[in-house]
């Protein structure tokens, strides 16, 4: 029998369909790579109409100068000493109407972690890098702090809770959970950075 | 003429399909090539500090991205060598942030109005005034959400 169409045409209508879930599968698994970076609120440009008082001793300064040298209530310290010292000033607990606090109890530092605030302020002339590693270290201390609370309170990090809770594709009863949590630990040791006004000198 | 005649007899060949995945792979490649996001192109130097206590930046329409940088090489015969504000596509001075705020956020929808973030993506080596003044700016518009973008890290890698 002579062979009259030569090689059988090769079907090709399923390629479109290979093609399409390819696209599909591009437009579905392209996610964008997320920045991530410290979020900081910035104080509101009116002042508070009541005048609070606020002890001196309930005030961490912080001061970076233009050479990225810093001076922390007063004194010279390491870069690399800070979170410790903020640490043991968040939680130093003087009243004693902070039962989690592992604090020294001293009298001249801190009444309890709600009353601490950390006040930093920089130079014009300091370098934006530095800025950030002194950020991230008093950042880092409220963190340390809360970690060791949502441990002891929960078994996990509250790093972890926070970026579960904030990631919009976790569940909304697994959020609402989280939620309360959350708040518990960020109430136990609110973020009172005070990022005040440049000096130029 | 009989030579045309003889072969096929009347039935029409059926259209060929082969084709169509190779207009639907050229969708797929134009797709492909043309979905970068629009991230306006950079006209300074920005290498972002490190930090570790980083929280991630969700939800990309609710961010409005200022750039901080000394101008690239091609701009800085132009604009000089000390460190400026990008906004978009073009450099601004630190009194057109406030307004370039507004701007922004009369663009997004009215429920994330009030949800904002402004990521500020600042070279490492720019001085803290000008952010300083860029803060100053932000406040007196109400962007009181700012985020310092920075790279996952230690952050005692800047201090080199």
């Amino acid at each position: 029998m002579p062979r009259r169409k030569g090689a059988p045409e090769v079907n090709a209508g399923s390629m479109a369909d290979i093609a399409f879930l390819l696209l599909i599968f591009f437009l579905v698994t392209t996610t964008i790579e997320t920045d991530a970076g410290l979020d900081r609120m910035l104080p509101p440009i009116e002042p508070p109409d009541t005048d609070v008082v606020i002890r001196q001793k309930n005030i961490f300064t912080v001061n970076i100068n233009k050479n990225g040298q810093l001076l922390v209530e007063d004194n010279l310290m390491d870069i690399k000493d800070l979170r410790a010292a903020a640490v043991e000033f968040l939680e130093n607990n003087a009243d004693g109407s902070c039962s989690y606090c592992k604090g020294k109890k001293d009298p001249s530092s801190s009444d309890n972690p709600s009353k601490a605030i950390i006040s930093l302020k920089n130079d014009r002339e300091t370098k934006y890098s530095t800025y950030i590693t002194v950020q991230n270290e008093l950042v880092g201390a409220y963190n340390d702090l809360r970690n060791r609370e949502a441990q002891r309170l929960f078994g996990r990090d509250f790093t972890d809770m926070e970026a579960e809770y904030l990631n919009p594709e976790t569940p909304s009863s697994v959020r609402e959970d989280l939620k309360d949590k959350v708040k518990r630990i960020q109430d136990m040791f609110p973020q009172k950075l005070s990022e005040a006004e440049t000096t130029t000198n | 003429m009989a030579k045309f005649t003889k072969k096929k007899d009347g039935d029409l060949p059926a259209v060929s399909t082969a084709s169509l995945p190779d207009i639907v792979f050229m969708l797929l490649f134009f797709f492909m090539t043309v979905t970068t996001m629009k991230d306006s192109s950079l006209m300074v130097a920005n290498t972002l500090p490190n930090a570790s206590e980083t929280k991630k930046l969700e939800k990309k329409d609710r961010v409005i991205y200022i750039y901080v940088g000394t101008p690239t090489q091609e701009y800085q015969k132009v604009f000089g060598t000390e460190p400026k504000i990008q906004l978009n596509d073009k450099f601004a001075n630190v009194d057109e942030v406030g307004s370039f705020i507004l701007a922004e956020r009369a663009k997004k929808p009215q429920e994330l109005q009030n949800v904002l973030t402004t990521a500020l993506k600042v070279d490492k080596d720019a001085n803290m005034g000008l952010i300083t003044d860029i803060k100053q700016e932000l406040r007196k518009v109400n962007a009181l959400k700012v985020n310092y973008t920075t790279y996952e890290g230690d952050a005692f890698n800047n201090l080199q």
